[in-house]
């Protein structure tokens, strides 16, 4: 147990370090007036405001939270389905995906205006917005873990003359579950880009609180709304890691990555 | 009536390529054991393959009764476990994709991992045993069928030389106990004089030696030390010796024409 602390401080200490260090720079610059605190507010200033308004930080988080685990559901849904789809009838998957890669490389920003027309103003669009930027690695990435069933042990399973549904359920679901977890893990991070995307444009969330404070110049505000971002997506990662190792840990290959 | 009656048969992979075989025929009679030896690349894997249904033969008849048809196992050259599931669940494998999994066969699969001494591995993964466990595994899996022909492709080339011959000695009770019928690829010719009643003996220009009527009865590893099993070694040692000078003299002809 004391070996396993130890380890784990020699792992993460130098990253708390050079944090430590990079923050007490930032400090000293502002306090010592050499950019001026409507540029650049301080670490500690960041803190006081973030928790002046945890109010309305925390609303802003929870909206923001909610679209992106909305979009990243519905990505994991039909991004698996979509996947075993296209994986059973090859000439699905020659019709569509070509088209679903294109719509990939279109980015973001000039959909969700298109979203406010359609879905109105408000969460329903950041939804949207989340599970567009989400789908397409979870799609991917579960079709390329389908296709790369282990050809010796597709042909072991040959000998027994298992049924569709057991190849797929059996052997290739399985085999493709270390790339769905890569997949979900990617969309993850995009899901909060999608959502803050989305909030930009119809508004709410963490998106709304980072423009509004732009727009009032409260930079400080901007700031706490940034880090609340990042804190979302590295707790949104760190849940999925938490969730897989408890859904696996009797199968410590699924969990491999 | 024999188990298998194979006539004519070649297999070639690509249309410039020498076919394997140049018209093999042998039967297999229904209280056979067969070693098929041979050097590297005279197709003995292949033979096995076709025998099982895994390759078709380019011309050529293979006929293996009717009663046995779906009662031949298969162990590959390499383990081919499923990584994700235990030792247990890759033994019970080929009950769950035929629907004939229940607690008998649970309590079967126990008693023949503890048969080839893994009964303290049953909750293990492939990747926590050695490549001569994995083996000794897929050896398990084979036999849970209840198989009356089992096809072996150097099945124990990666076991030490102890556990080897204890899987020589299980193969040749199951034979006795089972009637089990089995045809076996080795390299070894002490490996095929011991296990088998008869041995092919392969070369790539097609032709084989059907070395038939091994004259030894009652089967032990001490037989392995008496001048009478010695001399048959010796014997078909220099008939293969024979046999890789011929191919050795005939490949190099063929590359000065």
């Amino acid at each position: 147990m004391i070996a396993t602390i130890r380890l784990w401080i020699a792992d993460k200490l130098p990253a708390w370090i050079f944090l430590a260090g990079l923050l007490s720079i930032w400090q000293l610059i502002v306090v010592q007036g050499w950019v001026a605190p409507y540029l650049l507010p301080s670490p500690l200033q960041i803190f006081d405001t973030t928790l002046e308004m945890w109010p309305d930080i925390f609303a802003a988080t929870l909206s923001t939270a909610q679209s992106i685990l909305w979009g990243l559901g519905l990505s994991l849904i039909i991004g698996v389905s979509s996947a075993l789809l296209f994986f059973s009838i090859p000439i699905a998957r020659r019709a569509i995906l070509p088209f679903c890669i294109f719509f990939q490389t279109v980015p973001i920003i000039a959909i969700a205006p298109l979203l406010v027309i359609w879905f109105g103003y408000g969460q329903p669009t950041v939804n949207a917005s989340a599970f567009i930027v989400s789908l397409f690695p979870i799609l991917a990435n579960t079709l390329t873990g389908l296709q790369e069933t282990d050809p010796q042990l597709k042909e072991l399973f040959r000998l027994y003359k298992p049924s569709r549904w057991q190849l797929v359920f059996k052997l290739q679901i399985p085999s493709a579950i270390p790339y769905i977890i890569t997949g979900i893990k990617i969309s993850a991070g995009l899901a909060v880009v999608g959502a803050i995307v989305g909030e930009f444009i119809a508004g709410g969330g963490l998106g709304s609180l980072i423009d509004a404070a732009r727009t009032q110049q409260r930079v400080d505000l901007v700031f706490s709304g940034v880090f609340m971002s990042s804190a979302l997506a590295l707790s949104l990662v760190y849940t999925i890691n938490l969730m897989t190792g408890l859904l696996f840990r009797n199968r410590p290959y699924l969990r491999k990555q | 009536m024999p188990s298998i009656e194979v006539q004519q048969l070649e297999k070639s992979f690509s249309s410039d390529a020498q076919a394997l075989f140049a018209g093999l025929s042998f039967t297999l009679d229904s209280d056979e054991c067969l070693c098929l030896l041979g050097p590297s690349g005279c197709g003995k894997t292949t033979l096995l393959r076709l025998l099982m249904g895994l390759e078709q033969p380019s011309s050529g008849t293979i006929h293996v009764d009717p009663a046995l048809d779906a009662k031949m196992s298969y162990v590959f050259q390499e383990p081919r476990l499923v990584p994700w599931r235990t030792c247990l669940e890759n033994v019970l494998l080929p009950l769950e994709l035929t629907a004939k999994n229940n607690p008998a066969a649970r309590d079967r699969a126990v008693e023949l991992l503890q048969k080839i001494g893994l009964s303290d591995r049953l909750e293990h993964f492939p990747d926590q045993l050695s490549g001569g466990m994995q083996m000794r595994v897929a050896l398990a899996r084979a036999l849970i069928t209840q198989p009356k022909i089992i096809l072996l492709d150097e099945p124990f080339a990666a076991l030490d030389e102890r556990t080897r011959f204890h899987m020589q000695d299980l193969l040749l009770e199951l034979k006795a106990r089972l009637q089990l019928q089995y045809i076996f690829v080795t390299h070894s010719i002490s490996e095929a004089v011991y296990i088998s009643d008869r041995i092919l003996l392969l070369d790539n220009t097609g032709a084989a030696r059907d070395l038939r009527s091994l004259p030894f009865r009652a089967r032990n590893q001490s037989l392995k030390l008496t001048p009478a099993f010695n001399d048959v070694v010796k014997e078909y040692s220099s008939l293969f010796s024979e046999m890789e000078d011929s191919m050795k003299k005939s490949s190099a002809a063929q590359s000065k024409q």
